[in-house]
């Protein structure tokens, strides 16, 4: 790629030297002094990189510091090592946003300091760990010192607003409604927010700590809880990472289930999602019609496969259950009775001109806003980022097809509304794609032989979930067990760019704000 | 406005029958009923859900239960926005211990009489998540339980089946 040997030509003007190594097809290892972290990541902004993933690791007496970028489909690992008993490292938040709390819990879990970052709050931990210990280090066991009542998180700053007629609303951890927990700080004045500070981590499950020893097979259970709405697509990428670190191929056939599995995955949440965007706004009608589609997508699911949310069916080395030829004839006579359910729906909630008062110019947010965070899937589509991992760095069976990406660029709700219903259209035809592709297929193994991976070999997992790049990194240890299991769920930086979206909106639409993000809590916390 | 009506006519009524399982059934559907809700009820069920360290996947489901399938309004049982206003706490999630306390007080702000529906895996037994640093386990451990429905998670049908298994009488 020409952009990256400019790149590389200007890091060594800077003196900044780096060990490179072709990792992936898409993906290049660059290792750099820890010193230069930061320089860096100004070298990279300036080259319109996109800030992707931050993690830490421990091996030995060492820290491997990572961050992952993006430019144009291609993926630079960064790496850095710093030790245990200085663990110290310029932060990367300063330049780039979106790095801001990703630093703040490889903080609170490893305790690598982040220099000159610019919120040393903590962020992942709030009072289920002493303020030194760090869960992540080798040194800390799973069952920690936990007291017998976990008490709540009181000291957390909040941005404070003073001036007449200037009021606080704290909501949650438990929400009104059947949403997940998670706590939302406003400052308004009237019926205007004024700003909003979310404050996360009351779902922190040690999704990465429990997941160390697991073997793949528990790993991959494991990931497909990372967030439940998304088990296919984590599933997928934890699999993809782990098989990539054992050198297992899998079959044509597992990899076109796949494919559909997660097409399916992404119809069935983005026609909830649509409905439940419409009553949010009191729409019931819509609301109700869509939730019957989804139930009906679910059933089929069920139906088909055995579960309504295909939990499960990623397994190591492919997938846990064929399609058949009936289940192929099913799904098409469902897709085709979609689109003409769509169709009609689509044309009676087009015409409403109550939900179009509430859903278009409300809940803005900017095409720069959404590149300065970072955002991804259907939010980052809505608001001009043109990125889709299935087209710009495709992985079988997308390699096979034509992906179209729906990307626009009014930033509203109603812009992430239709990329979401232009998606549901775009899945249909991948998914009719696959089934053809797998008709012409010899019935092939649905799981490939397993080879026990070399302690320390490691994989980069990256595929497109429902609501967008998915980056999921495991390393193994000795005896098929794993090391380090690390998934980057899209909503980790859509979450900062809803904080901005809301601003100069009226209270009573955030919900309906928040549901045209729907960020998931629990792929955040981990 | 002529599509809209169009559509509520053509899909018709798809709201489904259920009946309350018998109590050979509840072990297959994977429901515990430790308690019961006890003469005095009068047939309505204000639930509270609250997810205290779920994955989301059990919120999911619930979320189906509203739909014109199971429309499980007709049946009494609504969901409401308070732990005030409720009967029953259904709680998902491995119960996460930055979740601890707000479910203790959750807890505590529901009027008496109340029960409690462990929902899911997790919630039932730990599940995929179990006791760690992070985590309380199961509901159990932090409040007391009247319900357990297993499943990672529970199909909408098994959910509702449980709810209409805890408003039965005892026979």
């Amino acid at each position: 790629m020409s952009w990256q040997k400019a790149f590389l030509s200007q890091l060594v003007e800077t003196e900044i030297f780096v060990k490179s190594e072709q990792i992936l097809p898409a993906v290049k290892l660059w290792q750099i002094d820890d010193k230069h972290w930061q320089r860096f990541a100004e070298i990279a902004a300036e080259n319109k990189m996109r800030w992707a993933a931050g993690w830490a690791e421990q091996i030995d007496r060492q820290f491997y510091v990572h961050a992952c970028f993006e430019k144009s489909g291609r993926y630079i690992l960064l790496r850095a090592t710093v030790n245990v008993s200085k663990p110290e490292i310029p932060s990367q938040a300063t330049v780039y946003a979106a790095a801001n709390r990703s630093e703040r819990h490889t903080h609170d879990m490893f305790g690598i300091e982040f220099l000159n970052h610019p919120d040393p709050r903590c962020w992942t931990r709030h009072k289920a760990w002493g303020k030194h210990d760090y869960p992540l280090r080798h040194d800390f066991s799973v069952h920690g010192l936990p007291t017998e009542i976990t008490p709540p998180d009181t000291g957390y700053h909040f941005i404070q607003s003073h001036g007449v007629g200037i009021y606080e609303i704290p909501v949650g951890p438990v929400h009104a409604g059947i949403i997940e927990p998670g706590h939302f700080r406003f400052q308004a004045v009237g019926e205007l927010i004024l700003n909003l500070e979310e404050r996360l981590g009351y779902v922190h499950k040690g999704t990465e700590k429990i997941a160390e020893g697991r073997t793949p097979e528990g790993l991959a259970k494991l990931a497909g809880r990372v967030s439940g709405d998304t088990c296919v697509s984590h599933a997928w990428a934890a699999c993809m990472a782990m098989e990539q670190a054992a050198g297992v191929e899998i079959s044509l056939r597992a990899v076109l289930i796949r494919g559909i599995f997660a097409e399916r995955e992404r119809i069935a949440n983005h026609l909830g999602d649509i409905g439940a965007i419409c009553n949010d706004v009191a729409f019931t009608f819509a609301f109700m019609q869509m939730m019957r589609l989804k139930e009906l997508w679910c059933r089929t699911n069920y139906e088909l496969f055995g579960h309504r949310s295909l939990m499960d069916k990623i397994i190591v080395g492919g997938v846990a259950v064929d399609v058949t030829e009936a289940a192929s004839k099913f799904m098409l006579t469902d897709i085709e009775q979609l689109r003409a359910e769509l169709a009609d729906l689509i044309s009676a909630i087009d015409l409403n001109s109550s939900l179009e008062d509430r859903i278009y110019t409300a809940g803005y947010l900017s095409p720069e806003t959404a590149a300065h965070f970072g955002t991804l899937g259907f939010v980052g589509r809505a608001s001009g980022q043109d990125f889709d991992v299935r087209r710009d760095a495709p992985y079988a069976p997308y390699d096979s097809v034509a992906v179209k990406v729906a990307a626009e660029n009014q930033g509203d709700i109603a812009s992430r509304f239709w990329v979401r219903y232009k998606e549901i259209n775009a899945s249909m035809k991948l998914i009719e794609q696959f089934i053809e592709q797998l008709e012409n297929l010899p019935e092939g193994d649905l799981v490939s032989n397993w080879q026990t991976p070399k302690a320390e070999s490691y994989g980069l997992g990256i595929v497109d979930g429902w609501r967008g790049e998915i980056i999921s990194y495991v390393r193994f240890g000795e005896n098929n067990t794993i090391a380090r299991f690390y998934p980057r769920d899209p909503s980790q930086l859509n979450w900062e760019a809803l904080e901005k979206a809301v601003l100069n909106n009226i209270v009573p639409d955030f919900p309906v704000c928040n549901k045209s993000f729907n960020c998931s809590y629990s792929g955040c916390d981990l | 406005m002529l599509n809209t009506f169009k559509k509520i006519f053509t899909v018709g009524i798809v709201t489904e029958n259920y009946k309350a399982p018998h109590d050979a059934e509840l072990e297959t559907l994977g429901i515990e009923i430790k308690r019961r809700i006890d003469q005095k009820f009068t047939g309505s069920l204000a639930i509270r859900a609250v997810d205290a360290g779920s994955c989301n996947g059990c919120e999911l489901e619930i979320h189906a239960l509203n739909n014109p399938f199971y429309d499980v309004e007709r049946f009494g049982i609504h969901f409401v926005a308070s732990p005030r206003h409720a009967d029953v706490l259904l709680v998902t999630g491995v119960v996460s211990r930055h979740m601890q306390t707000a479910l203790l007080r959750t807890y505590d702000a529901t009027p008496n009489p109340k029960w409690v529906i462990a929902m899911g895996d997790c919630a039932s037994c730990g599940g995929e998540f179990g006791t760690s640093y992070a985590n309380c386990g199961a509901v159990s451990n932090v409040i007391p339980v009247d319900m357990t429905i297993a499943g990672c998670p529970p199909t909408p049908l098994v959910l509702l089946k449980a709810l209409l298994a805890i408003m039965e009488k005892e026979k």
